[in-house]
């Protein structure tokens, strides 16, 4: 797809007007998820319950690409088990990295048109923002063995080198790398 | 096609508007053409041995050396020491002259719009010797006041690093008043020339720098090939950044003496056909014409910030006048992330920058969190300014408002 249809049908609908870009109520769990080279920053919420994902949101500031696909992400995740929504992340790194079978994508819907960045390199760490940190925040559900979400979560940061290039070895303490 | 864009092989044959000069410089055939003569007639390892291709590469060598001393006024040709960059020039003078000559007590001072390669240098040399890192703050024009660089420069100031023109802002310090005020209070002053070589004449005895760091890349040369002066008193008393092969007078098993400068800081066989084709932009450049250059820079200026005034969604930075931006335009799109702005540009076959430009603490004190840039330089053309603002007028329709 050409840039800017990608903006046009996809993109610009989802960060001109975020469905999911607000504060929760009553979040059990809180990331900061940042793009350090290129400013993106996103808030990401979490409402867990027994393992059941019933609300997410976000906020912050950032390029039209990684709010678009935070809020698709949300979106999606919403209804989702834990596990479900790290195996969607899981397909959505794929996509970008293109080692994602022809099922995953089919399975990533809407996010699926968020596949021609793979071939941006720059923009891959704006599309993959909201998604890494979401993995992360289960990641510590899943570490700490609860389910509701009251596991402890800090900030976060990326290598920056990872991102830009799906191939790129993370520097040593990079949680969020892709790869 | 411009007149200058012809002798340019990447310009030819496609309508992409090149404007991220500040970054890096495109090049013109005729550095192509000196490095390949070099690699197809004498390519050898310079300063060994004692057959003619290495002589002649030597000869190659040297004379590159002295085009350079020549360029920004150093006074003999062994005052430059050929590095693979800018940043490669301020980490030799910060690890071989900083870590050596700071103390605890003393002060580095810089300003706060200094690209991070004369920011992490002097962090790290603040870290090892307890030197306090002072910076030299500037107004939202991008202009370091008299007062603050007179109260911030003091006594126990040992090194002032400074860049001559800014990466993010195109300003141009006053280095000569600063360098003098420095000098009186018995410190060593370096300049990043980084952004100023390209597009002004430098001397860098009549600027005052001490040091004085630059790469070819950015002046049309290659990669991987850039120089530091360094006046030669410094010099002789600076112990050597890296040591091995070629920098030695003697060794033997637990010990060994220096070859003098420049050779007891270039360790290692060096980038002799880098130093060529920078020899050759840099000839490539004389050529055109500082006059040239400057009217040209200047014309394109003036009328990129002039039509993007007219743009009421568009932010400039920096100081109002264009005279002041040595081609250098930093600005944003109201509700449009730098990122967006430049792939959006790039789709319409425009090359700028976005990001923090490697200036973090400045965007810092600018307010902003990341910006678009557009550089220009001498062989970009009007048609190409006209046909940038159109599409920087057209992204927040792009953008979806």
């Amino acid at each position: 797809m050409e840039l800017k249809s990608l903006y046009r049908e996809i993109v610009n609908e989802h960060n001109l007007h975020p469905t999911h870009k607000k504060d929760l109520a009553s979040p059990t769990m809180v990331l900061e998820g940042v793009n350090p080279s290129c400013g993106d920053d996103i808030n990401l919420q979490l409402q867990i319950k027994d393992g059941v994902i019933e609300d997410a949101a976000f906020n912050g500031s950032g390029c039209a690409i990684s709010q678009a696909s935070a809020d698709i992400m949300c979106d999606q995740i919403i209804g989702m088990s834990k596990d479900q929504a790290l195996r969607q992340a899981q397909s959505f790194m794929g996509m970008i990295k293109g080692t994602a079978t022809k099922e995953q994508i089919e399975s990533l819907d809407e996010a699926a048109s968020l596949q021609d960045i793979s071939h941006m390199p720059a923009r891959v760490k704006c599309a993959v923002l909201g998604w890494r940190t979401m993995s992360e925040m289960i990641g510590k559900l899943n570490e700490e063995g609860v389910t509701d979400g009251s596991a402890s979560a800090s900030g976060q940061d990326t290598c920056g080198a990872c991102a830009t290039n799906s191939a790129a070895v993370c520097k040593p303490g990079c949680r969020q790398c892709p790869v | 096609m411009a007149r200058f864009q012809e002798d340019f092989p990447i310009f030819r044959d496609n309508d992409v508007i090149y404007f991220d000069n500040a970054a890096t410089t495109q090049r013109p055939v005729q550095v192509m053409d000196a490095m390949r003569a070099f690699n197809d007639e004498c390519n050898a390892n310079p300063l060994r041995g004692l057959y003619d291709w290495s002589v002649r590469a030597t000869e190659a060598y040297e004379d590159a050396r002295h085009t350079v001393a020549q360029f920004i006024g150093a006074e003999r040709d062994c005052e430059i020491i050929f590095t693979r960059n800018t940043t490669e020039s301020i980490n030799l003078v910060a690890y071989s002259w900083g870590l050596t000559n700071l103390k605890e007590g003393d002060e580095i001072a810089i300003t706060v719009m200094e690209h991070h390669s004369d920011i992490l240098p002097w962090q790290m040399v603040s870290r090892q010797t307890g030197a306090k890192l002072v910076y030299l703050e500037c107004g939202q024009d991008g202009v370091i006041p008299k007062e603050e660089y007179t109260a911030k420069i003091t006594e126990h100031t040992r090194l002032v690093a400074l860049a001559e023109v800014s990466n993010v802002l195109g300003i141009t310090n006053p280095v000569r008043e600063i360098a003098d005020f420095a000098h009186d209070k018995g410190a060593v002053v370096l300049v990043d020339g980084a952004q100023s070589t390209p597009h002004m004449p430098v001397n860098v005895r009549e600027l005052g720098a001490d040091f004085f760091a630059f790469s070819g890349h950015k002046l049309m040369g290659p990669m991987g090939i850039g120089a530091l002066y360094g006046r030669i008193g410094l010099l002789n008393e600076m112990p050597p950044f890296l040591t091995g092969g070629e920098m030695i007078e003697s060794v033997d098993r637990y010990s060994a003496t220096f070859a003098p400068v420049p050779e007891k800081f270039e360790a290692g066989t060096v980038n002799a056909s880098g130093a060529v084709g920078l020899a050759a932009a840099i000839e490539y450049l004389k050529k055109v014409g500082w006059d040239d250059i400057m009217n040209q820079e200047r014309m394109l200026t003036r009328r990129l910030m002039g039509e993007l005034a007219e743009l009421p969604e568009v932010t400039v930075y920096g100081n109002p006048d264009p005279d002041r931006h040595c081609g250098i335009v930093t600005f944003n799109i109201e509700g449009v992330h730098p990122h967006d702005v430049a792939s959006i540009l790039d789709s319409e076959h425009i090359c700028i920058r976005a990001g923090h430009h490697c200036a973090q603490p400045l965007m810092k004190h600018l307010g902003v969190s990341s910006t678009a840039r557009a550089s220009l330089y001498f062989y970009n053309t009007e048609e190409e300014v006209d046909r940038f603002v159109r599409a920087v007028g057209k992204v927040r329709g792009w953008m979806g408002y």
